[in-house]
């Protein structure tokens, strides 16, 4: 059994059949030329650059803004601005309902906003991944389970079961991020299984399986390596559509009531009244901020695809 | 729970522990999780929504009396929407590359990556409150003003009343009709029967409108209908926004107090018109493609 283990992690090309070489060296190429060639892609576009300049910058952002935001800037009872002030010299993007600088309050958001649409994908792409490659590895009675609950999922309406679920959860922004992958994990689960079938009839992974590698092996060094690639794609897809669930959820009023997002924001411009006083700047500011991420998480995704797999350029 | 639903339902008024108790016993909010499941799966299967905790009516006399404003507005919406998406898709994929092509799929993209609620609200200032030079033109709130009467100024307010929040639904939902329709145009552009058509000696817009379009709505079609689930996640913010009298403002009105029964009414609605409209995409297909049929 050791000896087809050796085997199946250093394929020697003189043992196989010509096909089968071309393929399992095509599988796995020495890792940095693949890296130098996609940075090549990817660089050449422009869109996807702006896409990784914006994702950087906000994150930047993010990371270093307890370095000059604190509670002198975020706490109610601390801060002595004016209420609902139009932008001016001192507070450039105006102030909200109770005197805190609108810039310094989307600033902060950031923090929220990301963490959760990221950790959200996490999950989602652990769970769907796991549930794609199951359901298209074992095609038994198990794949069926499996593929006849993703349809289910798929046939419930993503909103109203969210906003169900972080019901019966309650208030906070775990429940919002569970929320978010119980949701959204369907489309992942459906990809990852169509890729595992179409990997699993190529001649690598019957050469694999002839020379007796285990259901996990074939799964896991086999099958993962040439799934991932997809994965990653659409988990930065996922990012964009979970920080956009994330905001609708706040807004509905599921957030956690402590905490600054983006979506906590336009929850309260909303229910104070800066529609009404016109407090366009407080509006602006953070729906501004959600529209810029997630089209930068969209236009990262979509250069990736185009370089992973140039058949989609269309 | 976002609050505790027999503390929302008693404020303002002085309340013991033990009318508390008494009222979260009457709602059965003493019972373990997994013991009001079976309860809500036998109720519901018997056709039993229950009595609304803060409205004092029937579940489903609230959803009936909300659901003709939520069809109005969500056929609407999705009707231009499709209409839009797909003219504007068929083009774009024609020519794909080019200036219209470039320019249409960026709109898209960019209104696409809007939260619907957010756009509602710019939306709500710039032409309900009036911001600026623009003066206030169309009504912030509501399906229709009490004040006026007769069956024309009625209709005539009810579309006025609708233009903001059908417009807020369309600019966000019609980018996934221009990918789609735009991808299977490209799909079809290389196919042999377009060559025979052109070998007839049709124009341009005739070969597209007669022979390509047809072929490519058919994958189309289908998408639309499974699309229906993220139509409904508009419809609830964007009635919140605009304070539109369907079932979408009734879902967050449930879920401020939270009213339950009333969130698992609007739920299974809404489930059930998601697997009803998987069922007419499957029949619909079988209509228009004589091919399926076949099988």
């Amino acid at each position: 059994m050791t000896g087809t283990q050796a085997d199946i992690r250093h394929p020697r090309p003189s043992q196989l059949p010509a096909s089968g070489a071309v393929r399992a060296e095509s599988a796995k190429p020495p890792p940095f030329n693949a890296f130098r060639r996609f940075v090549r892609g990817f660089l050449a576009r422009p869109s996807g650059v702006a896409g990784v300049a914006i994702l950087f910058a906000f994150a930047v952002l993010a990371l270093v803004a307890p370095a000059f935001i604190g509670p002198a800037q975020l706490d109610v009872t601390k801060v002595s601005g004016p209420l609902l002030a139009p932008p001016s010299a001192h507070y450039l993007l105006g102030t909200d309902e109770s005197g805190r600088s609108v810039l310094a309050l989307a600033i902060w958001g950031a923090r929220a906003s990301l963490s959760v649409g990221v950790i959200a994908t996490a999950l989602t792409v652990i769970l769907g991944s796991t549930i794609g490659l199951l359901a298209g590895h074992y095609q038994g009675w198990l794949g069926a389970v499996l593929m006849h609950v993703t349809d289910w999922f798929i046939a419930l309406p993503s909103l109203p079961l969210a906003i169900s679920l972080s019901a019966v959860l309650g208030q906070g922004s775990a429940s919002i991020t569970i929320a978010i992958a119980v949701t959204s994990w369907t489309s992942t689960a459906r990809l990852v299984r169509a890729q595992t079938l179409a990997v699993e009839a190529r001649p690598f992974v019957e050469r694999a399986r002839a020379l007796g590698a285990s259901n996990s092996q074939i799964v896991v060094r086999q099958v993962l390596p040439n799934v991932m690639p997809l994965i990653l794609v659409s988990s930065t897809l996922t990012v964009a559509s979970a920080i956009l669930s994330e905001a609708t959820l706040t807004f509905l009023g599921l957030g956690d009531p402590t905490s600054v997002s983006w979506g906590s924001m336009l929850d309260s411009a909303f229910s104070r009244g800066a529609v009404t006083a016109e407090a366009w700047w407080y509006l602006l500011t953070p729906g501004v901020a959600i529209l810029i991420v997630v089209l930068g998480f969209t236009l990262t995704g979509r250069a990736v695809e185009h370089v992973l797999n140039p058949r989609m350029v269309k | 729970m976002p609050a505790d639903p027999v503390q929302s339902m008693t404020r303002g008024h002085p309340t013991s522990d033990a009318q508390m108790a008494a009222l979260r016993r009457s709602l059965g909010l003493d019972k373990p999780i997994w013991l009001r499941f079976i309860d809500f799966v036998n109720d519901a299967l018997h056709g039993r929504l229950g009595q609304s905790w803060q409205f004092q009516q029937s579940v489903a006399s609230l959803i009936g009396s909300r659901l003709g404003p939520t069809v109005l507005l969500m056929g609407t919406a999705t009707l231009i929407s499709v209409t839009l998406g797909l003219w504007l898709g068929v083009r774009s994929g024609w020519r794909h590359g080019s200036l219209f092509d470039r320019a249409a799929s960026g709109v898209s993209l960019t209104l696409w990556s809007m939260p619907t609620f957010w756009l509602g609200m710019i939306l709500l200032v710039t032409f309900s409150v009036g911001l600026g030079p623009i003066p206030s033109i169309l009504p912030a709130n509501g399906m229709s003003d009490p004040s006026i009467s007769g069956a024309l100024p009625h209709t005539l307010d009810v579309v006025r009343h609708l233009v903001l929040p059908s417009m807020t639904m369309v600019l966000v939902v019609f980018a996934q009709y221009v990918t789609i329709m735009r991808s299977s145009i490209i799909d079809e552009l290389g196919s042999p029967y377009l060559l025979t058509a052109r070998a007839k000696g049709l124009t341009d817009a005739d070969v597209r409108r007669k022979h390509a379009v047809p072929n490519a709505l058919l994958p189309t079609v289908t998408v639309i209908f499974l699309h229906i689930g993220g139509i409904i996640g508009g419809a609830i913010t964007v009635e919140t926004v605009y304070s539109w009298p369907g079932l979408g403002y009734l879902t967050y009105q449930a879920l401020k107090v939270p009213d339950l029964p009333l969130l698992q009414g609007t739920f299974i609605i809404f489930s059930s018109s998601v697997i009803l409209m998987n069922l007419v995409a499957d029949v619909l297909y079988r209509i228009l493609d004589p091919r399926v049929r076949a099988q």
